[in-house]
């Protein structure tokens, strides 16, 4: 009888330490406690020279000062060596004047790709998908969006949900569907009656009912 | 080696950082932001000037050695 051999691949959750990593990237040997007390996005390409994560490159390299200004440090990732990588953001410079001022690790032994569930056999088996890892200072994840080979990620949105958990994490709050800096947040819903009947009470928020009311920051 | 060239001479965020110690012992925060580095780059450039002997750890603070200061002159 024929052994099916079933391989599973633990995925990082949210609400968990990122696991540590010491590797090679474009800007030196780099330990994820590098970036201890900065945000970081972690994310994966499948491999340099293509032409949907060229255009990926350089739309993190635009959003690359939105990031600095909230704390944030990006580290991409894919298979491909040093050489490659260094070759690859040469290259984009040198055709689209865009500099990539990031660092890039090259995971040859795939040993990041696989602590982060990078590789999904079922749309490749040797490349990385395009994940995204966003990680706060404390090195916890908080968020993990993953994008099939074939679909560019949204700079928007990788903003918007760094905005919305930084301001979750400075005033204890939630962030509605589709929520921008500015817009009106969610209080956290009253926990017992007498909290509940004085909830819808209070002036500052503007309430649907007890369970759901927001206010401005 | 991001810091110091494969001639062992440091590249041009290492020579930053190494004026950054030649000032003053600082903590990786303190050089980061005296040479204008991200604070990564200077975590990471800080292991390799002391393991190859141009920086000395002292605590959570660093010095120039000798050789450092050689280097940078």
């Amino acid at each position: 009888m024929e052994e099916v051999k079933q391989q599973v691949i633990s995925l990082p959750r949210l609400g968990e330490p990122a696991p540590a990593f010491e590797t090679a990237t474009t800007h030196g040997v780099l330990k994820l406690e590098d970036f201890k007390g900065s945000w970081l996005v972690l994310f994966s390409h499948p491999a340099d020279f293509t032409p949907v994560c060229t255009t990926e490159f350089i739309a993190f390299a635009e959003i690359y000062p939105e990031l600095q200004k909230r704390g944030v440090e990006l580290l991409g990732l894919s298979v491909d060596s040093t050489s490659s990588h260094i070759a690859w953001v040469r290259n984009v410079e040198e055709k689209t004047g865009v500099k990539i001022p990031f660092p890039i690790i090259a995971d040859l032994n795939k040993e990041v790709s696989m602590a982060y569930g990078m590789i999904h056999p079922g749309q490749s088996k040797t490349e990385t998908v395009r994940c995204v890892f966003i990680i706060d200072s404390n090195q916890i994840i908080r968020t993990v969006l993953y994008y099939p080979l074939t679909t560019g990620r949204n700079m928007d949105e990788i903003l918007r949900i760094i905005d919305a958990l930084q301001t979750t994490d400075e005033h204890k709050v939630a962030t509605p569907a589709n929520w921008r800096p500015g817009d009106m947040v969610v209080v956290p819903p009253p926990s017992t009656q007498e909290m509940a009947e004085e909830r819808v009470k209070q002036k500052e928020y503007e309430c649907i009912d007890w369970y759901l009311c927001k206010k401005k920051l | 080696m991001a810091c110091i060239s494969p001639d062992g001479k440091p590249t041009e965020s290492g020579t930053k950082m190494l004026r950054a110690l030649k000032s003053r012992l600082g903590s990786a925060e303190e050089i980061a932001k005296d040479a204008g580095l991200p604070l990564f780059r200077v975590r990471s450039g800080l292991r390799e000037l002391t393991q190859a002997g141009l920086a000395n750890q002292k605590g959570d603070k660093y010095e120039i050695s000798d050789k450092g200061a050689e280097l940078i002159g």
